[in-house]
């Protein structure tokens, strides 16, 4: 059962306003039978300090990843996951985070490699919400575990690989990281580097545009015009392109992702989430430096 | 990795501290790191006024600010800072904060390096987590060494 979707007018103009839901929304509709809430955040430790009420957490490095190898969990654990958390294959899953929804954006991501339909982001997330003063509990929401289908997780229509990125060369890439990363001057993230690589640059030919651009001050998405002036505009994307989008471990690429494909309706997006930690310490793959994005390889 | 058997050379509230985390089971863990979270002093007065004294702990993923003091009578004194929106980070910041109050330098230089491994939140917060505390350990000691020769 699918709840209704929020029809506010900052949403129409999107390619998928269906797959965003405003604060007041999500407040008149909190309890509604089918609506499952999750919090996704960076800090494993922010749910715990105060959540939605009724919101149900999941956490990326500790639920989503699987524990040993670099991969997502498989069907068998996805289902046990969300059923535990009371998500039946046809509930409506709204989901928010801290930093923008960034880590939201990646758990809806891994939402989508495994078919769940209906699942929706609270559009400005965390922030948004407690900058409109509205309430959060520390009550453990009352769940009751459902079944949920095993399901083969897809992984082919939305995330690339290495070998895919290879092939994929020519087409638009877009790197999602800071420029300092770009351009090579880092090998890692300002303030992330555990998570580093060990050369430093990025894929020729990709066009640089930090994700975060795709962020208006308060928190939420930035309009189509604004979003149009950034990608087509800005980094050229058109109409029918294939585009692999990248960061350094892809959770910034997904909320790449989640804009081309949704708000801009862009088909075809995929996420490469071995991103740079796995190209820029791969052998033998082609890395330009500096702020240019370089020709494309020949191959 | 678990060093059980080196708690014997631990100072006794870093003993205490893991011992109270791995009584617990792993989801309950995470609530005894947010009443450390919740526990963290605020900045005395002096270093309200003086952010540039402050050291920014850059392996933590969040802004964690730290500043250590040696006293007259080579007693270590811990200072963190770190916004509400990371409670993890100011959790980590806690135990440490706590865990090393009333050490002398020496036993502060003392402590194992991989003491945030043991504590029995690796599982809980993951290992990629809790690196930044690793972090914070280091840097805390790099700055006793410093005041030491200072």
């Amino acid at each position: 059962m699918t709840v209704e979707v929020d029809t506010a007018p900052q949403f129409s103009a999107f390619a998928h306003p269906e797959r965003l839901v405003s604060g007041d929304w999500l407040e008149a509709h909190l309890g509604t039978p089918g609506l499952v809430v999750v919090e996704s955040d960076e800090d494993v430790l922010l749910y715990e300090t105060g959540h939605i009420e009724g919101a149900v957490k999941i956490d990326w490095h500790t639920d989503l990843n699987d524990p040993v190898e670099r991969d997502y969990i498989d069907g068998a654990a996805f289902a046990k996951l969300v059923g535990a958390k009371g998500i039946s294959r046809d509930s409506t899953v709204v989901i928010y985070g801290d930093k923008n929804n960034w880590w939201a954006a990646y758990a809806l991501w891994v939402f989508t490699l495994f078919g769940h339909e209906d699942v929706r982001l609270l559009d400005g997330g965390r922030a948004k919400w407690e900058a409109d003063g509205r309430a959060y509990t520390t009550a453990e929401p009352e769940i009751t575990p459902v079944d949920y289908p095993v399901v083969e997780r897809n992984d082919a229509a939305i995330r690339a690989f290495k070998e895919d990125v290879i092939a994929h060369l020519g087409n638009p890439l877009i790197d999602v990281r800071s420029p300092e990363e770009y351009s090579g001057e880092r090998t890692h993230m300002p303030a992330y580097p555990e998570e580093g690589a060990l050369r430093g640059g990025h894929i020729p030919s990709a066009q640089s545009v930090p994700w975060a651009r795709a962020v208006a001050e308060d928190g939420t998405f930035k309009s189509v015009p604004e979003l149009d002036a950034i990608y087509r505009e800005g980094a050229g994307l058109k109409d029918g392109d294939n585009i692999v989008a990248y960061c350094r471990i892809g959770e910034r690429s997904s909320h790449t992702w989640f804009v081309l494909t949704h708000l801009l309706g862009f088909e075809g997006v995929r996420n490469y989430d071995g991103s740079w930690t796995e190209w820029g310490s791969a052998v033998r793959v082609p890395i330009a430096k500096g702020t240019e994005p370089g020709a494309v390889p020949a191959k | 990795m678990t060093t059980e058997d080196s708690g014997a050379e631990l100072p006794e509230q870093l003993a205490q501290i893991r011992e109270d985390f791995l009584a617990l089971a792993v989801r309950e863990r995470l609530q005894l790191l947010l009443e450390f979270s919740n526990e963290l002093p605020e900045l005395p007065e002096r270093y309200l006024d003086h952010p540039d004294l402050l050291e920014r702990v850059e392996e933590c993923q969040s802004p964690v600010f730290i500043f250590v003091e040696v006293d007259d009578a080579s007693i270590v004194h811990l200072y963190a800072t770190a916004p509400k929106e990371a409670p993890t980070t100011r959790g980590f910041a806690s135990i440490l904060a706590q865990g090393l109050a009333g050490l002398t330098a020496e036993q502060v230089l003392a402590v194992p390096d991989d003491y945030p491994n043991t504590i029995g939140l690796t599982e809980a917060v993951s290992p990629l987590r809790i690196r930044g505390m690793t972090a914070l350990l280091g840097r805390t000691k790099r700055q006793v060494r410093e005041k030491l020769v200072a």
